[in-house]
């Protein structure tokens, strides 16, 4: 894997109250070329610790002379965004992972239905560009409240007119919009958990099969009970409080693991556990592998025990 | 580096194909250990690799391309099903040709250049004598589909992959050199579908971690393995489609003609991910080397000896050897006889 590339904050453009829009120029060489729902990995260098976030690509595949992201910012901040949203100016460098995708349309679908809730927005900005270059058949809906993303549904009606449908403050009927399509038509839903099981349980409630259903969460891992990390080979015991992340606890002491999407989907994290019982919240391993409880994914899985043993 | 002669009739009719000492000396030899057994043998394709080394560049072209190109333009004249590409392949396809180029012009300049202004393109192949201005993306503006067009130009074969559902699926591809299997029969099948005839290691999990290792590969993380099997005369086309001209070839081996007429075959396959589409090209690059050659280098004799000799009986019959492999273990026994030099 190549490593970490420099850019340069050419513009912060404000959605709304509550999100900001994020231009990102290179500085010493090239961008990567990257596809629709790819995101990037940005570290950025808190008080204490680093902040590692994964945020979409929103601009047009086609250009690589700049990417854009859009952060919202948490109520709950675990950091990031909240470091995104006042520490960094027009001019500074941030440090960025090469783009990965976890999230790809499907290009031999017919028809494609976009479901975006609120910030989820943001990976379909990306397919609107491929689908509208390919003639690609398509829809968009998309539910905000005004005040934090809205700011992006008028550029929407200027490009989909009437395949945009706005759902503002409300939520949209799933099983209407899902009803009666053709065996070609994919669905794609990027939002709260709430809206993408909603979304999947209508799906199944019509019968569409799984592999025309595809969801992306946000990515940020998800709160838990605090436990603590022995590592077999120093001894070394490393704390995880109740808003970190093993990843980011092994990080903040200096130990690199390898990874990708730090959502819990790519599988790159993967590390072996020696003893204890582990928490899964990863979208990677299979039951089998699950029960085995001899590995874990440290980007969102946690401990069901109070100690955790990992083979580092 | 050389990149001829020309020559149409080095892999059919007079078997011309010689290997100069340079490309023996570089010969990806693909045995690191006296046992052959399956695994995952998938590492980190780092560029660049060892200066003049099969692994130095992306792409690697060699003193056989002219021969390869021509051999490739006479399979696809009497077989045009050897390059096929679904309607959803399609920026796969123009990723895969913008792969090329700028890997051919940046690792070989003396010999191709790429010059892009925006989406307008000139793409120049000197060997091939080639000049081609075009815009990117849009088909009209070259004579042939841009998978024909580039895939004629590339030595080795290439497959393009689509990824979906966590699995992969032979939806494009330029296939003219292939070790018994056939794009026009494989295309659309997923990861495990074509990989069915594969004998022990389904059972060993083998195909279950490799798929989930390749779905992960993003872009600017290629990777690389070695696959081989072997072939009588240095016959590229062995495709079930033309396997009456091939087959019965593996009863001619005698001790005599051993050391001339088999050759090992590796494929240098890389597995990088295309970056506006996010297909995974599949690339087989094929060395061959016939016995007379492989033994010149004693360490090698040594151990493919020993690695034939153990083969299970399944992986022999897979790989199509049974039926001489007797005859090329007697043969290589007689490079196996000095003893284990001490340390």
């Amino acid at each position: 894997m190549s490593g970490h590339i420099v850019v340069k904050v050419s513009a912060i453009d404000t959605i709304s109250p509550v999100v900001k829009q994020f231009t990102l120029e290179p500085c010493d060489r090239a961008l990567p070329r990257f596809s629709a729902g790819s995101h990037v990995v940005v570290s950025m260098p808190g008080q204490d610790r680093w902040y590692r976030n994964a945020y979409s690509l929103l601009g047009d595949p086609a250009d690589t002379s700049c990417y854009r992201i859009a952060v919202r910012r948490q109520e709950a901040s675990r950091g990031g965004s909240r470091f995104m949203h006042e520490d960094v100016a027009v001019g500074d460098h941030l440090s960025i992972s090469p783009p990965s995708n976890f999230f790809l349309p499907r290009w031999n679908a017919r028809h494609h239905i976009l479901i975006a809730g609120g910030i989820g927005i943001t990976p379909f900005l990306a397919y609107l560009h491929e689908f509208e270059r390919q003639g690609a058949s398509h829809e968009l809906h998309y539910s905000f409240r005004e005040d934090t993303t809205g700011g992006f549904s008028l550029e929407l009606q200027q490009r989909l007119g009437s395949s945009l449908h706005c759902y503002q403050g409300a939520r949209p009927d799933f099983h209407r919009i899902l009803a009666d399509r053709p065996l070609g038509t994919h669905v794609y839903i990027c939002g709260p958990q709430g809206m993408i099981d909603a979304v999947t349980r209508a799906a199944k409630d019509m019968d569409w099969a799984d592999t025309r259903v595809h969801y992306e969460a946000f990515a940020a891992p998800e709160s838990g009970t605090p436990f603590v990390a022995r590592l077999a080979a120093s001894g070394i015991d490393v704390t995880v409080d109740d808003e970190t992340s093993l990843l980011e606890a092994l990080e903040a002491q200096g130990v690199e693991v390898p990874n990708l999407c730090r959502g819990g989907v790519c599988g790159q994290c993967k590390t072996a556990v020696a003893e204890g019982r582990v928490e899964h919240r990863d979208a990677f391993l299979d039951d089998e592998e699950r029960k085995r409880h001899d590995c874990i994914m440290p980007c969102v899985s946690r401990s069901l025990t109070d100690t955790l043993v990992l083979d580092l | 580096m050389r990149l001829y002669p020309r020559d149409t009739q080095a892999f059919r009719g007079h078997f011309t194909y010689q290997n100069s000492s340079e490309a023996i000396r570089r010969f990806p030899f693909p045995f690191p250990e006296d046992d052959y057994i399956y695994s995952v043998n998938i590492e980190p394709h780092v560029l660049p690799g060892p200066e003049g080394s099969v692994y130095e560049h992306m792409l690697d072209i060699d003193e056989h391309y002219l021969s390869e190109t021509a051999e490739r333009d006479m399979v696809l004249r009497e077989d045009p099903d050897r390059c096929l590409a679904m309607p959803h392949m399609r920026q796969a396809c123009w990723d895969l040709l913008e792969f090329v180029m700028t890997h051919y012009a940046r690792d070989y300049p003396q010999h191709f250049s790429f010059e892009r202004q925006g989406d307008d393109c000139v793409w120049v192949n000197h060997p091939l004598n080639i000049r081609q201005s075009f815009r990117m993306g849009e088909e009209g503006t070259l004579p042939t589909s841009p998978l024909e067009l580039i895939g004629r130009q590339v030595q080795g074969d290439i497959a393009l992959l689509d990824q979906r559902d966590g699995d992969l699926f032979m939806d494009a591809g330029v296939i003219t050199s292939p070790a018994d299997w056939s794009l026009a029969f494989d295309a659309g099948m997923s990861f495990k579908q074509w990989h069915g005839p594969v004998p022990l290691a389904h059972e060993m999990g083998i195909f279950d971690r490799a798929l989930k290792y390749l779905c992960a590969i993003q872009v600017g993380g290629p990777v690389r393995r070695l696959n081989w099997t072997m072939t009588i005369h240095p016959r590229m086309d062995s495709s079930p489609e033309t396997f009456a001209h091939w087959g019965k070839d593996r009863t001619t081996i005698t001790p005599d003609n051993v050391g001339q007429d088999v050759y090992l075959r590796v494929e240098l396959q890389t597995l990088v991910r295309m970056p506006r589409s996010h297909a995974l090209f599949f690339g087989i690059r094929t060395y061959l080397i016939s016995l007379e050659d492989l033994v010149t280098h004693r360490a090698w004799a040594r151990r493919l000896h020993r690695v034939l000799k153990g083969l299970p009986e399944e992986l022999a019959d897979y790989k199509g050897l049974s039926r001489y492999r007797e005859t090329v273990v007697d043969w290589l026994a007689h490079y196996d006889r000095q003893p284990e030099p001490q340390y």
